[in-house]
């Protein structure tokens, strides 16, 4: 604890407004934990040890305590991955309609395996549980920073195109397309 | 029958609050506010005969009734976690008829005496929290939330809590805990959440569709809703049809309403020429029922309610029917529903922890066709050592399918398990 005190507070600085509305919100400070970690990972889409610690040092928390919930919580990074996440769905309602094969050919166009990312960086596919959409498989969610996109009844054609088009974005701009 | 949660299939710019308004919106709201003492409402809901939707079927009203009158402030926390594989009923309301679902929200608060309401939404919906804080902005705008409503001395706010992935976090202490900034684990109970909750006050946890029925039975009256479904499951329920169906999609019906008519009538049947051959009315938490020639009508003729769900081996539970059809074995489904589970295990107590670790390899093995028939037993064994033994109901849920599928899917296990002979089935049950 006493660690985290002493370094600054970039969060605040970068995003005063909306961190002092976080903090605004909830009765009591831990409670800010979640939102603010979602502003962490805005722009590198993972949390940095330093964040974890700005933010432990914010609401008077152990960075461990911050990191246990950065390791709890599926749609925290501590790592850097792809700048977009594309979050397959293969759980069991999904798969009854093709999920798992879907993925299977994405993987083959992609030339990559799950939980690993295309090498130009750009795009990490992973396989994840029920994300309420499941009349509408073959779908995905795709995580950038704090952003999600869901992308529903979608095919294979359709997902390359979508990989195309991320790609002719490069690695610094920003998609936050519509879902289709 | 027009829709009573679905309304935006009747009325389909629904999610503008003017148009809300102009087919009845707020009015129940107001009416309880100026003219009802929150005992009344509470009455109210009561008799309607309203039973939780988020899984356990608890009456509605005799939950609120559990909150003490000498502890303040109280809260009412909305589940809007959705994560049961094989749910998206609340997420359909929503994003399309989010007001009538907030103005339940708002009697909900206004018949425990809560000033403040909290949405937990999983944090995959992320841009439906960003739509649901604009219309929570457009209602304190209108005056429909915020200070001394309807010129009353009652005020009331709601907030949106974005979760972060984790399934358990629809276990309703986990919830709490999650929205208080920690790991998403389930408390020990006693105390209640009705005792000590959110910020270790007294608080109410009720699911999405649970609330959005609210502005109508305030409206047309208990006696109303009471008449819709049966005797014991009162009112209309959406059933989330997915798996290997015509139609997936949302059906809002009467509860009572049978198997036969969900899946043949409105979900167009099973396609491909292939037959129907296991259902999950509740998700991958479900049992499995097993549908053969033998069972097809008796299941078929099943009423979905509270009650007879039971009568095929099973539960409605939130009622999320995955339809199963004859070109899948249960050792790929069960391969499926533990991944789910070891996955989601929140690792605070034993049994599920370990229980899960343990049974994704058993059945990891068996489904590649390494098992043996020591490996059925050993698996019917773990799911026995889980079930029953562990702090909150998500290490239950894990063993259901595993269990169902051994004793009533013999054949499947048997023809992968070289050394199980046709007597796996007696052998299992020894
Ligand atoms: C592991 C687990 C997951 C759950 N997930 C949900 C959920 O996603 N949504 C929900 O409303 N209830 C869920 N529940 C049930 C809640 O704990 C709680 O009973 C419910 O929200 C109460 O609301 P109701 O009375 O209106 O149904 C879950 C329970 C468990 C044990
Ligand atoms: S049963 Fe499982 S999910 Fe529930 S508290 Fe125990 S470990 Fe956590
Ligand atoms: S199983 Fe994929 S969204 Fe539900």
């Amino acid at each position: 604890m006493s660690l985290a005190k002493n370094i600054p507070n970039p969060l605040r600085e970068k995003y005063p407004e909306e961190v002092q509305a976080i903090f605004d919100k909830y009765p009591v400070k831990r409670s800010a934990v979640m939102p603010l970690l979602y502003l962490a990972q805005r722009e590198g889409g993972y949390i940095t040890k330093e964040g974890m610690a700005d933010i432990a040092s914010m609401l008077d928390l152990d960075v461990t305590q911050v990191a246990s919930i950065v390791g709890f919580y599926t749609l925290y990074h501590d790592e850097k991955a792809g700048k977009y996440r594309m979050q397959v769905c293969n759980d069991l309602p999904c798969a009854l309609r093709g999920a798992d094969q879907f993925l299977e050919s994405l993987c083959q166009n992609l030339g990559i395996q799950v939980g690993e990312t295309t090498p130009d960086g750009l795009v990490t596919l992973e396989a994840v549980t029920c994300l309420a959409a499941c009349d509408k498989a073959p779908m995905f969610q795709l995580q950038e920073g704090d952003k999600l996109t869901y992308y529903e009844n979608m095919s294979v054609d359709r997902t390359l195109e979508l990989v195309t088009a991320l790609k002719a974005i490069g690695p610094q701009g920003t998609y936050g397309g519509e879902a289709k | 029958m027009s829709y009573i949660l679905l309304r935006h299939r009747d009325i389909p710019n629904i999610k503008d609050i003017e148009v809300y308004a102009k087919h009845g919106g707020f009015e129940s709201l107001k009416k309880v506010v100026t003219s009802m003492q929150s005992q009344q409402v509470v009455d109210e809901v009561k008799a309607s005969g309203l039973r939780g939707r988020g899984g356990a079927g608890f009456p509605t009203g005799v939950k609120w009734s559990f909150l003490p009158n000498n502890i303040w402030p109280h809260y009412v926390v909305c589940n809007a976690d959705e994560s049961e594989p094989g749910t998206f009923k609340d997420r359909e309301i929503m994003e399309n008829n989010p007001f009538q679902f907030l103005e339940g929200v708002a009697i909900a608060c206004y018949g425990v005496g809560a000033a403040e309401g909290y949405v937990y939404l999983r944090g995959e919906f992320k841009q439906l929290q960003v739509f649901l804080d604009e219309c929570i902005l457009q209602m304190h705008a209108a005056g429909l939330l915020g200070d001394n409503l309807f010129g009353s001395s009652y005020s009331l706010k709601i907030k949106t809590h974005l979760g972060a992935g984790a399934y358990i976090c629809g276990e309703e202490t986990a919830l709490l805990e999650s929205i208080e900034g920690k790991r998403g684990q389930p408390r020990v109970r006693p105390p209640f959440p009705a005792v000590v909750g959110l910020y270790g006050k007294p608080t109410v946890i009720n699911n999405v569709e649970t609330l959005t029925n609210l502005p109508q039975i305030i409206e047309k009256g208990a006696g109303w809703y009471k008449g819709l479904g049966t005797d014991k499951s009162a009112g209309v329920k959406i059933f989330s049809l997915s798996g290997n169906i015509n139609n997936p999609g949302n059906y809002e019906l009467p509860l009572g309403t049978t198997f036969r008519e969900l899946i043949f009538n409105y979900g167009g049947g099973i396609p491909n020429g292939h037959k129907l051959r296991a259902i999950m009315p509740a998700g991958a938490s479900s049992s499995i029922i097993r549908i053969d020639d033998s069972t097809f009508d008796k299941v078929m003729d099943t009423k979905m309610d509270y009650e007879n769900v039971q009568s095929v081996g099973s539960l409605l539970g939130s009622a999320s029917v995955i339809i199963i059809d004859d070109t899948h074995s249960m050792d790929w489904v069960i391969d499926k529903t533990v991944h789910f589970f070891k996955h989601e295990s929140c690792g605070k107590c034993t049994p599920c922890r370990d229980g899960n670790y343990w049974m994704l390899h058993i059945v990891e093995r068996i489904h590649a066709g390494h098992g043996t028939n020591a490996d059925l037993l050993l698996l019917k064994n773990v799911a026995n050592q889980v079930n029953g033994k562990c702090l909150c109901a998500l290490g239950d849920f894990s063993t259901m399918a595993v269990t169902s599928a051994l004793e009533r899917f013999p054949e499947d296990f048997a023809a992968i398990c070289p050394d199980a002979s046709a007597g796996v089935h007696s052998t299992l049950k020894a």
